[in-house]
């Protein structure tokens, strides 16, 4: 059942639609096991419905979805059984402790008891909360919140962990930390992540990404492949004459190149492997080089019309939506 | 379907499948959850019996004057409410057990509850016997308060008071949280709680004998399911005063369907019935709502 031919994630065709509004327009994805997949995309995109989805909470008007090979609408239970969730709101009680919170959750999901203390204590050591364990969670600041419930999803060792926005409203030193977790975390278990971020530096970690723009899958890739299907690399050179450099380019290369920001600046498709030739063929000596990779920003702003600020700018409206509808 | 971990130290652990040892655990660990709760929280802990005390001693008091000088005499009548005071007790702890179901949606506990690997039943189960055991421990205190308002502590009495307690909880909590399943906030369900509760503790005959009423009166104090929960336990503690008959007609004359009394083992069925009925809907409100 769990052979590694079977894809922690399949989606085919899925669907969602609030009345008129068609949240999700048929995704079809698949995530290989151990992959530390994202979902990146302006809110409102879709992404959070189809976590919902692919978690059993939300029913899909169409398609279908297998989590860890089983169905996640036939087979609820089962999927529930193998997957870890981290929401993006909260979902702890505060007048537990800690370690009460994660008792509740391993009794929850059936872990056996023998094993329970000795899980609870790994987990929690893994989000350096193990000295917190008895304190109340609501003395936790929101960091300390995310940690544990990161620590909770993996409490009962899911085969896909689901994080919807793990870091988002967190500072930008607990985001590293959470990142931190996440890396030792995926070399250290058998698992496959399942993400949404909107922040792109955090994108950067996946393996792979899919960018999805009203209810739909613009691209997936990797982060590598995505940005190399953007456009080209930036290269700058300083040299010891610039005009000779620019036409050696020209002559030798086929390169148009200016000076920009007091550099030779050219575009190439892959800058690094370009660079030994440069210096080899040119015939004009070089004092420095530099090789910029396009960013992320310039892939989600190409797939989804927007930049990363307004999706963000956006978000915080919806969140504050998404509160004042849960009232 | 092995879940492989290779974290160093521990080994992964293995979530078993659906069984009922497994619906069992998930009960045990959510009733478990109620009594920490109650445990942690002193405020709620005492200001759930200001009320009663409010009643007992203050309402009682004060009312007893004017009561003693009917054919009640001879009779306290804090001693007469006292069994109203305790279903009243019961009654507003188990609210406020099964109320705070909307306390956890709006703070999304439930939401880690609802996604577990088991059965809403066995939520809406362990719930439901948490509220109902929580609700009784707070009527204990009332329980411990019998000598003050002449009534014997009677190893007897206070076992039936205690099981009959127990049951009226549990159904008032089941009724709670069929009402919460839907509720989104407190404050709608808070509202929704004292505008059913309240009515309903009147037409109890917690606080008033139910003989001799207005036609209209009586008829809704037999439609009353809380009806059903006081009168047992006023005939308990009656059966264990020494009052004269006259006073007893007046002040216990139990329940009256078309001329015939109805016998306090029906009562009781009622009320857990009702129990089990409200559970269902519980249930079912619960499965419908992902």
């Amino acid at each position: 059942m769990s052979g590694a031919d079977v894809p922690a994630i399949a989606v085919r065709g899925l669907r969602k639609n609030y009345g008129e509004v068609e949240a999700v327009r048929g995704i079809d994805v698949e995530v290989r096991q151990g992959e530390v997949f994202g979902f990146l995309g302006p809110n409102g995109a879709g992404k959070t419905t189809t976590i919902g989805m692919l978690c059993t909470l939300v029913r899909p008007t169409g398609g279908s979805a297998a989590v860890a090979g089983h169905d996640v609408v036939r087979e609820r239970h089962e999927v529930r059984r193998n997957i870890g969730l981290v929401f993006q709101d909260p979902t702890l009680d505060g007048y537990l402790s800690a370690e009460q919170n994660l008792r509740f959750h391993a009794e929850l999901y059936g872990v056996p008891k023998a094993t329970v203390p000795g899980r609870i204590r790994e987990v929690m050591e893994m989000v350096a909360l193990w000295d917190r364990r008895d304190a109340k969670v609501l003395t936790f600041s929101g960091g300390m919140k995310r940690r544990l419930e990161i620590a909770r999803g993996l409490l009962h060792s899911p085969r896909v962990l689901f994080l919807d926005e793990p870091t988002v409203g967190l500072d930008p030193q607990t985001r590293a930390a959470i990142w931190g977790y996440i890396d030792r975390l995926r070399r250290a278990e058998d698992i496959t992540i399942f993400m949404t971020t909107h922040y792109m530096e955090e994108a950067e970690y996946c393996d792979r990404i899919a960018i999805i723009d009203h209810g739909e899958i613009v691209v997936v890739g990797s982060p590598e492949a995505l940005k190399a299907g953007v456009g080209e690399d930036r290269v700058q050179i300083h040299t010891a004459d610039d005009d000779a450099a620019i036409a050696a380019l020209h002559e030798r290369f086929g390169l148009p190149a200016t000076v920009r920001e007091g550099a030779v600046t050219f575009a190439v498709a892959s800058g690094e492997e370009f660079v030994p030739a440069l210096f080899a063929r040119l015939g004009v000596p070089i004092r420095a080089v530099s090789v910029s990779r396009p960013s992320l920003d310039d892939v989600f702003m190409k797939y989804t019309g927007s930049t990363i600020r307004d999706a963000e700018a956006e978000s915080a409206t919806a969140n504050w939506a998404r509160m004042m509808a849960r009232r | 379907m092995a879940s492989g971990v290779t974290a160093p130290g521990v080994a992964g652990v293995r979530v078993p499948g659906r069984g009922v040892r497994h619906d069992l655990r998930a009960v045990k660990i959510v009733l478990h959850r109620e009594l920490l709760r109650f445990a942690n929280d002193r405020t709620r802990l005492v200001s759930t019996l200001f009320q009663p005390v409010l009643w007992l001693f203050v309402i009682g008091t004060g009312l007893g004057g004017l009561v003693a000088r009917g054919p009640a005499q001879g009779v306290d009548f804090r001693t007469f409410i006292y069994p109203g005071v305790i279903a009243m007790t019961v009654i507003t702890t188990a609210m406020f057990s099964a109320g705070s179901i909307v306390w956890d949606r709006e703070f999304g506990f439930l939401r880690e509850m609802l996604v577990a690997p088991v059965s809403r039943a066995s939520i809406v189960l362990g719930k439901c016997l948490g509220g109902g055991l929580v609700a009784t421990v707070q009527g204990c205190v009332i329980l411990a308060m019998a000598g003050l308002v002449h009534v014997p502590y009677s190893p007897g009495l206070l076992l039936t008071l205690l099981g009959e307690m127990f049951l009226a909880a549990f159904t008032i909590t089941a009724f709670g949280v069929s009402l919460a399943a839907r509720m989104k906030t407190m404050q709608s369900f808070f509202g929704v709680m004292q505008m059913a509760i309240m009515p309903m503790i009147f037409l109890s005959g917690a606080v008033f004998p139910l003989a001799g009423l207005p036609g209209w009166l009586g008829a809704l104090t037999k439609v009353n399911p809380l009806t059903y929960v006081v009168d047992p336990m006023r005939h308990a503690v009656f059966t264990h005063l020494a009052v004269s008959p006259a006073a007893a007609r007046t002040l216990n004359p139990g329940v009256h369907w078309f001329g015939h009394r109805v016998p306090i083992g029906l009562e009781l069925g009622i009320v857990a019935l009702m129990g089990v009925a409200l559970l269902g809907v519980a249930i079912a409100q619960f499965r419908r709502s992902d």
